[in-house]
């Protein structure tokens, strides 16, 4: 397909314009190719999701889940709680320790051999599989303290981290350099520049990247499953005791052979990407707002 | 109010500093206490198994045997199914969205490929599991599961593509249309050569995603032991599928086995990502230095 020859542009060129058409065609199929899997998950996810949701509609959102998996009926409450918990956690570790590490690598660090390390390192760290610091949390974490939403917190904030210090990288890249010049020249020291000047200039754009990083751990259930434990009631404790999430539920539920737990399934789904598409929306306007 | 220059923050300033370096140098910190902490448990069975654990095929914890090949297999025959399905799609659509598309489409096009990115893989995997095995009779299969695979890493390996082609200097492709070439004629004999080595990275990272992707693989891939085998209808299973599933009852030797699982995959994955982003950061260092 990547061919270096050189082109024979002599050739006739009814078929040189043929094959360009063809070609051309060929890329919006791959369009058209990548719409309908989108298309058909959204489609039924909403057909299927919805009317389970509205049609037991502030009980599911409220109603604790059945402990018997083949009960029909509604419940998600602790799940919708569970998933708020662990996010907010992970987004509280995660985003000032990425946003800190961004500064060092473009603020202090710069072209040093060791920022070009933590570079590397970060742009790999996103790649590590999610079930691996599951893992890592639960060694480290959840056998000393036990299940607790906490965990599944710390193995979420893993993830986050390096796309965090990407994004954040990239936006602070973007704040003019006179604008840093501007406050030395007033006597600031750097911590203040950073802190008063820089960071409040490439604000949005960090807020708009922090939450996409969000969005995506929101529906991240492998990190969770060996940290957060299993549980069907409400547990607003972020510290100690079993959780659950509404991840690990479509998880537990997917399998299930009863139609009521598929439904309860379908439902959560619907309620997970609902949040996960609320915060992207939302992490977009900020972001078009202040490049237009 | 009266400008103290004397330097009295120069403490803070300091502490701030290191404060920075410090979350730098967390990144490090966790990748090194992954690998650490992980081949630490992970010692018990291969002392028990030896080299056989990447060898044999047999996976039986009743009689304490544990044999990783199957779900080694499973692991790298899925992600290659998931990379021959998404890479023609994605640099199809990088070449539309870049090449094609009149400038106000690209936007929304640009949005709607990243919105993939939002649905969360869990539900990649029930749409999977209740969807596409079972209506449309896939069945849970390799073939099932890199289909699903290969949805869930084409966002990535389209937007990295796209960054890639648009460093093309637009002097290259000017020059081959000043000659008369097609459009077609154009992105072969300038954007592709130029993209190539960014591209190989795309793709890459592409596949260190679908052989560390989790949840999605337990729901289709089928958990069933022994395959190694090419029909790529055959139910099969991967070694993050295994882990989710099977930590649950896994008694001390099994969690160990389990462990060193994660460990090959954080191994595999580790490496791949390292070559691809280090041939991606390579190629647009280059490109960038080109450009005038």
């Amino acid at each position: 397909m990547i061919a270096g020859e050189p082109l024979d542009l002599r050739a006739r060129p009814n078929w040189r314009s043929v094959k360009n058409i063809a070609m051309t065609v060929l890329m919006g199929l791959a369009v058209v190719a990548v719409v309908i899997p989108l298309v058909a998950v959204v489609w039924s996810v909403v057909s299927r999701g919805a009317g389970i949701v509205f049609s037991a509609f502030p009980d599911f959102f409220t109603a604790e889940i059945p402990v018997v998996s083949r009960r029909a009926g509604p419940g998600m409450g602790p799940a919708i709680l569970g998933t708020l918990l662990v996010t907010a956690g992970a987004t509280l570790i995660a985003v000032p320790l990425g946003i800190l590490g961004a500064v060092f690598l473009h603020e202090y660090g710069g072209t040093s051999a060791f920022a070009k390390l933590v570079r590397f390192m970060a742009t790999v760290m996103t790649g590590v599989p999610s079930i691996v610091m599951g893992l890592f949390v639960y060694l480290t974490w959840t056998l000393k303290f036990g299940y607790s939403a906490f965990g599944g917190a710390l193995a979420l904030a893993c993830l986050m981290l390096p796309v965090v210090i990407g994004s954040t990288e990239q936006m602070l890249r973007l704040v003019p350099a006179n604008l840093r010049e501007a406050a030395y020249a007033l006597g600031t020291s750097k911590s203040r520049t950073i802190l008063t000047v820089v960071l409040p200039a490439a604000l949005p754009g960090i807020v708009s990247g922090s939450l996409l990083a969000v969005a995506r751990a929101a529906g991240e259930t492998a990190p969770l499953l060996f940290a957060v434990g299993a549980a069907t009631a409400y547990n607003p404790n972020l510290f100690s005791g079993a959780n659950t999430a509404l991840s690990m539920q479509i998880f537990g539920n997917a399998t299930s052979s009863f139609v009521a737990a598929q439904d309860r399934a379908w439902g959560a789904a619907f309620t997970l990407m609902l949040l996960a598409f609320l915060v992207t929306l939302t992490a977009r306007l900020l972001f078009t707002r202040r490049s237009s | 109010m009266q400008l103290d220059l004397r330097g009295r923050s120069a403490y803070g300033d300091r502490a701030f500093r290191w404060i920075a370096y410090g979350a730098g140098a967390l990144v490090l910190l966790i990748l090194g206490l992954i690998a650490l902490v992980m081949a630490d448990r992970a010692r018990p069975v291969i002392g028990e198994m030896g080299i056989d654990f990447f060898s044999s095929k047999r996976w039986s914890a009743p009689d304490g045997l544990y044999g990783a090949l199957p779900f080694i297999w499973g692991t790298l025959y899925t992600a290659a199914i998931a990379v021959a399905i998404s890479v023609p799609v994605s640099l199809g659509v990088a070449l539309f969205v870049t090449q094609v598309a009149p400038r106000w489409l690209k936007k929304p096009m640009v949005y709607l490929i990243d919105l993939l990115a939002v649905v969360p893989s869990v539900v990649f995997g029930l749409w999977g599991v209740l969807v596409l095995s079972h209506q449309f009779g896939l069945g849970r299969s390799f073939l099932t599961a890199g289909i699903i695979l290969g949805i869930m890493i084409t966002p990535i390996i389209t937007s990295l593509s796209r960054e890639v082609i648009e460093t093309t200097p637009a002097s290259e492709k000017e020059a081959a249309l000043a000659l008369g070439a097609t459009r077609w004629e154009m992105i072969r004999a300038s954007v592709l050569p130029h993209s190539k080595g960014g591209l190989v990275g795309a793709v890459m990272l592409g596949l260190g995603r679908a052989m560390g992707e989790t949840i999605a693989a337990a729901l289709v891939i089928g958990s069933a032991l022994g395959q190694v085998t090419l029909n790529a209808f055959a139910s099969g299973n991967s070694m993050p599928a295994v882990i989710a599933n099977e930590w649950g009852e896994a008694d001390d030797l099994h969690k160990s086995a389990l462990i060193a699982l994660a460990v090959t995959l954080f191994v595999i994955t580790i490496a791949v990502n390292l070559i691809a982003t280090a041939i991606v950061q390579r190629s647009m260092k280059r490109s960038r230095g080109k450009t005038p």
